[in-house]
């Protein structure tokens, strides 16, 4: 709790940077800064403690009670028990107190065990011990001591104790690597970097001696995004300010690799780290099956409160006659004469308390138990484990199952996604000539590749310069580490070729195949070494670029570039990015050759690149540092001005070439999508690529198929026609066609009607979606909204992250509230996953931000057809049961009493003994249905896998909708009159033993309890469709327990107790023969009416899955047939 | 290390958090086991309830119901039942006196005639019985003390609260306390078989094994101590209100049908689970096996008024029963096991059409797309 309430304040104190204000000061070492340059205000912080538990030993009943009282269910169930203690009611207070006890001190129990783990995990955390240089010396401390402003030393494969600016490493360049795999699960090395000024300071005596405060915000959970200035006090009185940014600061939870040690200021510690921070609770997401069943609970109490309202009004009528309210055999007691006011109100809540079984406390418990339990299922499945990886299905919200069965909207990434993200270099292209690598050969790269094909004629001189400057521009303008033998996760390529084994490294497995493709091109790059890039030329030559300035590749700019400076003193710029953001910068080169290249590349579905360079004059070159410098010193709104300097920079260029890379389709991407299609789901695709090279992904995975009418509504329509009239003519198209539809199709019969899709880009949408300025423009979003609802698959390109999640929202707030599905592999899917009511990360290469964010993580999108046609299936078909089967026995149980009191004088006499009203939902009834919501399988997982137009038939919530609640809820009424009146005819006025001896109100209880018991559990036993040897052992035994339960607490006299009401009941029950005639006769008249709807529903109007059902059973019996005679053809044959 | 510290999480009590065995941090293969369970793909059997397959059962069913239906039906049938009302509410009633008076206790008696036109064979059972008596009423059911019934000395002179306004008479304990003890059906009946010359004998009523064995035998007990001397053992008591005599005193005639184990009162205490209920009074045995129990004829029925009922409008009965394997009359049962059965084997042949009709197009079906 203390990690969300930590998170909240912050979150206000530092929204945004303009509020900078609120900024840090941190002395390093604890040093007062020399006098005259700025008051030395110490501060205070929280030391560098973890506390993630909850609670501690004090603190843990009170806290843990009124964190589970919070929750409505329990709330209701302490206020019913409250009221039972406090007014005489019918029922002792242990029949609710004993439930809600058990569930209190298990969920508390569970939760404390947590905690003291939790506890656990953070003393260990907080005692490992850090080395803080104090005076010029090397100090063991245990991590909590340590404070902000110490200066710590980290040795390699050390991870780091809190968040650190690096001072200096032990490398020379200072740098260090770091890997942010348990940050992030990004298994690369990323570089740090040591500030200039201070990386000399790289023993113990030195950094004592250094100088220095950093300013910098008050801590932020981005864990990409930091601001500082550090300020040097060297002699000089005048300090020296620093920038400082994310590339300085040093996250706790990442590990140091690659690097000896490093000392480094700690700035954020404990609970203020980004890390922490970070570890906040996403929102909770509501499925919407808890949303009908909390729809149902307001039924039920209302029915629950109309009940006791009912019975309240009765009993004061009735009782008005003074002879029945007290009969000379029934007096009342003095007190209970004189409370006339209150009275009547009591007596509406001891009716209250008589029937507030109906709304039962176990189903929560079985609700959460069937979640949590039943979410292994998802993880322990064989067939959604992937072998490459390693890695099976992840399950990180166990509350949304059962909405996996209820997707109607997919929206998907691309790369990664739908494709592999597995980038092959396949060709580029110079000024127009082509050039295409060979020897490729599945991904495996042949020795001796350093010749290449030259498709187009040979260039001529100036031609092959130009064509040495493009390799050279690819080679070098990359982010690419290059790691020396050491395998890592995540994004490796082995490189077994001459002299050193060597594996490229990046974020982007786009350059990691430009910078092989080059390779194969004959220019290789080596390394990175004192900021010189070293590449092997094709002759074998090496060459050398200082490397000036790196200005990062970011999803807005689509673009990244270098400046490098060679070895005879030229400067270059190198620029490579997606065409649309290269294209407008072009000064000169053969755009027009380039730019057909480009779009022919793209229609084959190949990701394209476009490279440019401009000479810098050291002017230039001056002026772009100034720009980058003044940039990057900002405090205040750093990014904006980098984006503005970045801007300045990154023009004039003239055109190189490009570059085509192939993403191939994961396996089954397509066979996938086709399932998706046919279980009536729409699918979108959402990316950030252009749109013919998505376009032809789309193609190619079978989104878009040849027969399917494609609608454009893309930036280049627009400009044709304005927006609206593009919007108009095409809703006009997709509605006479939808007129047509409604006539002959109702049973999802496809292939019969055209199917569109829509290809829209973000250009477009964002000017679709902007909301109405002068009247008129609002509806746009209504029109869009129906013409997607009509096509089958949408096309969405150029999307930023951000407008991922609008789509998600805008379907999700559309008229229908459909089900949404969200899938995506990379961080700039992230905000789609959370928004979307299911959220699905692949766990891919572009790290694992987007696995950690979803809901459940696949490790591949082929996994999705299983995830959603069987275990959404699965999952909704049990829960949904489980929520109807709940109330109907409810029902079942509680209506009995209500009508029993019209027979009792309004007196809220209980029916059953109390022993049977607590133990009806805990242990009677409790086990068969959630093994039930557990284990059934309605129809064969095969089955489901190959048909999947079966997911239609549970569509919209399907087993949820009024109709279906209403025929449950009339159910469990009409079986509570069977067992009521059944019961009452069989005692009525007259014995049925044949000793002539007569039963009282207790056996009529138990006679309606009795065949209660007995009618829900063959209930639920006809409607399991997959009986394994557990159903048969929980279903059996649990009417067995019920039998013997009623004949041990109806055979001794129970000391302690201060009745014995039960005494016997039970066996004299079972010794009359009519009373098993009774029993017998009443089963198969509450039991009836649900086998023949059950029937007559399956013979007359057959849903698609009883239909496979019953083709199914037939099946098997020819199986079974052909089986027996290859057996016996088999034996023959030997 | 760090990563697992957060990993259990847990939001104001929801059990949600990260599930599943495949955490990060875990080095091991996290290769799911390859178990029929964990695969969900346990052996089962799959039934699927067709028409095809419900037709036996509810053939079955009404081949089965209708013979034990006119069974039943049968048996209910040929027991004799005697139903008289001796309320007095009518002015031409014998007991119309005996009624008027409101209290309790007034001695008074009247004789009611009436004919039996059927004999009576094999054991007869006498009960009395109630209308528009509330003793399921929840402030009646738990008005007594089971402990002190039990004999525990304790709750003898200290009753439980639950006996209230029937707990404590002049600062002496109540036994047995309680409303329900309290209003013990105190009328006497007699039954005399008036002979065609006018001389009546009375029948034998035998007034033993008319509470169930086990609540004469072990549910009530009555305190120990003072062998047999009930008077001491009930000294520190008084006897409920309504009653004139204490309750070791209840059978005169008999010394070990009192106390607590009075099987009249044990009778009186099991409460009835309607509000017009009858309760077995006594027993009239078969004398041998040529002459009926009660042959066809006069009788009369003499009572000792006491029980007053008129105030709530309620009505006293005397029933003679015969009883058989099933107990008394009663053709509900019969009844609803014919037309449950007929119901059944309808629908069986109702079924029967349909699976014939549509059995065979739903199994063949194409299974569209």
């Amino acid at each position: 709790m203390c990690i969300f309430q930590d998170c909240s304040c912050l979150g206000h104190r530092c929204t945004g940077q303009e509020n900078w204000v609120d900024s840090r000061t941190v002395y390093i070492g604890h040093k007062v800064p020399p006098p005259g340059a700025e008051a030395y205000i110490p501060q205070r912080y929280p030391d560098n403690r973890i506390v993630s538990s909850k609670y501690t030993f004090w603190n843990f009943v009170p806290k843990n009670l009124f964190e589970q009282f919070r929750r409505i269910a329990n709330f209701y169930f302490l206020i019913i028990f409250l009221v039972q203690l406090i007014i005489d009611t019918p029922t002792s207070p242990i029949t609710s107190g004993l439930p809600l006890f058990f569930v209190i001190t298990v969920t508390a129990i569970k939760q404390g065990y947590e905690d003291w783990l939790r506890h656990k995990a953070d003393n260990a955390i907080n005692r490992c011990p850090v080395h803080v240089v104090q005076d010029g010396k090397v100090v063991c401390k245990q991590s909590r001591k340590l404070q902000v402003g110490d200066v710590v030393l980290v040795k390699e494969d050390e991870t780091f104790p809190c968040d650190l600016i690096l001072l200096s490493t032990s490398r020379d360049d200072g740098t260090c690597f770091v890997t942010t795999a348990s940050l992030d699960g990004e298994s690369s090395h990323k570089t740090y970097y040591a500030v200039q000024d201070t990386k000399a300071f790289n023993t113990e005596k030195e950094v004592d001696t250094l100088q220095a405060t950093i300013e910098c915000e008050q801590p932020q959970p981005d864990l990409y995004k930091f601001v500082g200035r550090i300020s040097i006090y060297l002699d000089r009185d005048e300090p020296i300010a620093r920038p400082l940014g994310s590339e300085n600061l040093l996250l706790r939870g990442a590990t140091l690799k690659n690097t000896a040690h490093i000392y480094a200021v700690a700035i954020y510690t404990g609970m203020e780290t980004k890390m922490a921070l970070n570890y906040q609770s996403k929102s909770q997401k509501r499925s919407a099956v808890e949303k009908s069943m909390n729809a149902y609970l307001i039924v039920y109490l209302c029915i629950l409160i109309s009940k006791a309202l009912i019975n309240t009004v009765l009993k004061y009528v009735w009782q008005a006659d003074p002879d029945r309210d007290e009969p000379w055999y029934n007096q009342k007691t003095e007190t209970e004469r004189q409370r006339h006011l209150i009275r009547a109100f009591t007596d509406f809540l001891a009716f209250m308390v008589l029937f507030n079984y109906i709304i039962p406390v176990s189903m929560y418990v079985t609700v959460e138990m069937q979640k949590f339990l039943g979410s292994y299922f998802i993880s322990w499945d064989d067939e959604m484990f992937d072998e490459e990886l390693g890695e099976g299905a992840l399950v990180n919200t166990s509350d949304l199952n059962e909405e996996l069965g209820q997707v109607e909207y997919v929206f998907t990434d691309k790369t990664g996604t739908l494709t592999e993200n597995n980038m092959e270099f396949i060709e580029c292209c110079v000024d127009g000539h082509v050039y295409v690598p060979h020897a490729i050969c599945n991904g495996q790269i042949m020795p001796g590749a350093a010749s290449m094909d030259m498709i187009d004629s040979s260039p001529g001189i100036e031609g092959k310069e130009r064509e040495e400057l493009f390799f050279r521009a690819v080679c070098l303008c990359h982010t690419v580490q290059v790691k020396e033998e050491e395998t890592v996760d995540g994004i490796k390529r082995g490189l077994h070729q001459g002299r050193t084994s060597s594996i490229y490294i990046s974020s982007s497995p786009d350059e990691v195949a430009l910078v092989e493709g080059m390779k194969r091109l004959g220019f290789t790059y080596l390394r990175l070494k004192d900021n010189h890039m070293e590449i092997l030329n094709r002759e074998d030559k090496m060459e050398r670029f200082e490397l000036l300035e790196v200005l990062n590749f970011d999803s807005v700019r689509r673009r990244m570039s270098v400046i490098v400076r060679s070895s005879s003193g030229e400067l270059y710029l190198f620029c490579k990015g997606a065409d649309s953001s290269i294209f407008p910068r072009i000064v000169s080169g053969k755009v027009a050759r380039v730019q057909e290249h480009v779009e022919h590349n793209a229609v084959e579905g190949l990701r394209t690149l476009c490279v440019a360079y401009k000479k810098l004059s050291g002017e230039d070159y001056e002026e772009v540092c100034h720009h980058l410098s003044s940039a990057r010193l900002a405090l205040h709104d750093r990014d904006k001005k980098l984006a503005e300097a970045y801007d300045l920079i990154e023009r004039d260029f003239i055109l190189l070439g490009a570059t085509a890379v192939e993403d191939r389709l994961q396996d089954k991407a397509a066979d996938t999508i086709e399932s998706l299609h046919k279980a009536g789901m729409k699918v979108w695709v959402l990316t950030g690529d252009k749109m013919e090279t998505a376009a032809a992904t789309c193609y190619a995975s079978k989104l878009f198929r040849r027969s399917t009418q494609i609608l454009e509504l893309t930036t280049k329509r627009a400009e044709e026609q304005s927006l609206h009239d593009a919007l108009f003519e095409l809703s006009k198209t997709v509605l006479r066609q939808q007129g047509s539809m409604s006539r002959d199709t109702f049973s999802g019969l496809s292939g019969e009607f055209q199917d569109y899709g829509l290809i829209i880009d973000g250009a477009t949408l964002s000017a679709v979606l902007k909301p109405a300025q002068e009247g008129g423009g609002g509806n746009y979003r209504d029109i869009f909204l129906e013409i997607c609802r009509s096509c089958s698959a949408v096309l969405c390109c150029r999307m930023a992250p951000l407008q991922k999640a609008q789509i998600v929202k805008l379907i999700k707030a559309s008229k229908e509230h459909p089900i949404t599905l969200a899938i995506g592999d990379g961080a700039n899917d992230v905000s789609m996953i959370l928004e979307a009511h299911v959220g699905i990360g692949i766990m891919g290469k572009e790290g694992r931000q987007a696995a950690r964010n979803s809901d459940y993580a696949v490790p591949k999108f082929k996994h999705l057809k299983k995830m959603l046609l069987v275990h959404g299936h699965y999952y909704y078909i049990r829960i949904s049961e489980l929520v109807q089967y709940f109330f109907y026995k409810n029902v079942c149980f509680i209506f009995p009493q209500f009508l029993y009191q019209f027979f009792c004088g309004f007196s809220q006499q209980p029916l059953y003994d109390t022993a049977y009203l607590t133990l009806y939902n805990i242990s009677f009834t409790s086990l068969p249905i959630l093994l039930y919501s557990l284990i059934e399988q309605h129809i064969n997982a095969d089955i489901l896998k190959r048909e999947p137009s079966l997911y239609r038939d549970i569509a919209k919530n399907s087993l949820l909708q009024w109709p279906v609640f209403i025929y449950w809820t009339f159910l469990g009424v009409f079986d509570a009159m069977v067992f009521f009146f059944g019961a009452f005819f069989l005692f009525d006025n007259t014995t049925f033993t044949s000793n002539g001896q007569m039963f009282g109100n207790w056996t009529f209880g138990t006679l309606v309890f009795t065949v209660l018991v007995f009618t829900v559990t063959l209930k639920l036993a006809l409607d399991t469709h997959y009986w394994t040897w557990i159903n048969h052992f929980v279903i059996w035994g649990s009417l067995l327990f019920y039998v013997i339960f009623s004949l041990l607490w109806g055979g001794i006299i129970w000391p302690f107790l201060n009745y014995q009401r039960m005494y016997y009941v039970f066996m004299q029950m079972l010794a009359s023969g009519p009373a098993w005639l009774g029993i017998a006769l009443l089963l198969v008249v509450s039991l009836l009416p649900d086998v023949l709807k059950k029937v007559l529903c399956r013979a007359l109007w057959p849903t698609t899955t009883e239909r496979m059902q019953t083709k199914r059973q037939c099946l098997t019996a020819e199986q079974s047939t052909i089986f027996m005679l290859s057996q016996t053809s088999s034996s023959i044959s030997l | 290390m760090m990563a697992s510290s957060y990993n259990a999480k847990e939001e104001d009590g929801h059990h949600s958090g990260s599930v599943g065995p495949g955490g990060p941090g875990t080095g091991k293969s996290k290769k799911p086991d390859n178990t029929a369970f964990k695969q969900q793909r346990l052996p089962a059997w799959q039934p699927i309830l067709t028409a095809g397959t419900v037709l036996p059962a509810f053939f079955a069913i009404g081949l089965i119901f209708i013979p034990i239906g006119i069974g039943l039906f049968v048996t209910s049938n040929n027991i004799r039942e005697f139903e008289l009302d001796y309320t007095g509410v009518e002015m031409s009633s014998p007991c119309f006196n005996c009624s008027q008076t409101y209290s309790w206790n007034n001695s008074c008696r009247c004789s009611v005639p009436f004919t039996l036109e059927q004999p009576f064979e094999s054991n007869v059972f006498m009960y009395y019985g109630l209308s528009n008596f509330y003793q399921n009423h929840r402030r009646y059911v738990k008005s007594r003390d089971d402990s002190q019934l039990n004999g525990d000395k304790r709750f003898l002179t200290n009753p439980s609260k639950e006996c209230e306004p029937y707990r404590m008479n002049d600062k002496m304990p109540i036994a047995p306390c309680g409303a329900i003890a309290n209003s013990l059906f105190n009328d006497t009946l007699e039954l005399y078989y008036v002979y065609p010359n006018g001389t009546k004998t009375a029948i034998h009523l035998v007034k033993t094994d008319i509470a169930w064995w086990t609540d004469k035998h072990v549910k009530f007990r009555n305190p120990a101590g003072n062998n047999d001397n009930l008077t001491i053992t009930f000294q520190e008591t008084t006897n409920p209100i309504n009653w004139h005599k204490p309750v070791y005193e209840l059978d005169p005639t008999e010394p070990d049908n009192n106390g607590f184990i009075n099987e009249d009162f044990i009778v009186w205490m099991r409460t009835a689970a309607l509000p017009t209920f009858r309760k077995l009074h006594r027993i009239i045995q078969k004398k041998d096996s040529l002459t009926p129990t009660l042959p066809p004829g006069n009788y009369t029925l003499d009572i000792a008024y006491n029980y007053p009922v008129r105030s709530f409008d309620g009505r006293k009965r005397m029933i003679l029963s015969t009883i058989s394997w099933m107990g008394g009359k009663n053709p509900f049962l019969g009844i609803a096991y014919i037309t449950v059965g007929s119901v059944c084997f309808f629908l069986g042949v109702v079924l029967l059409v349909i699976h014939h009709k549509y059995g065979n197009r739903s199994s063949n079906a194409e299974i569209p797309n």
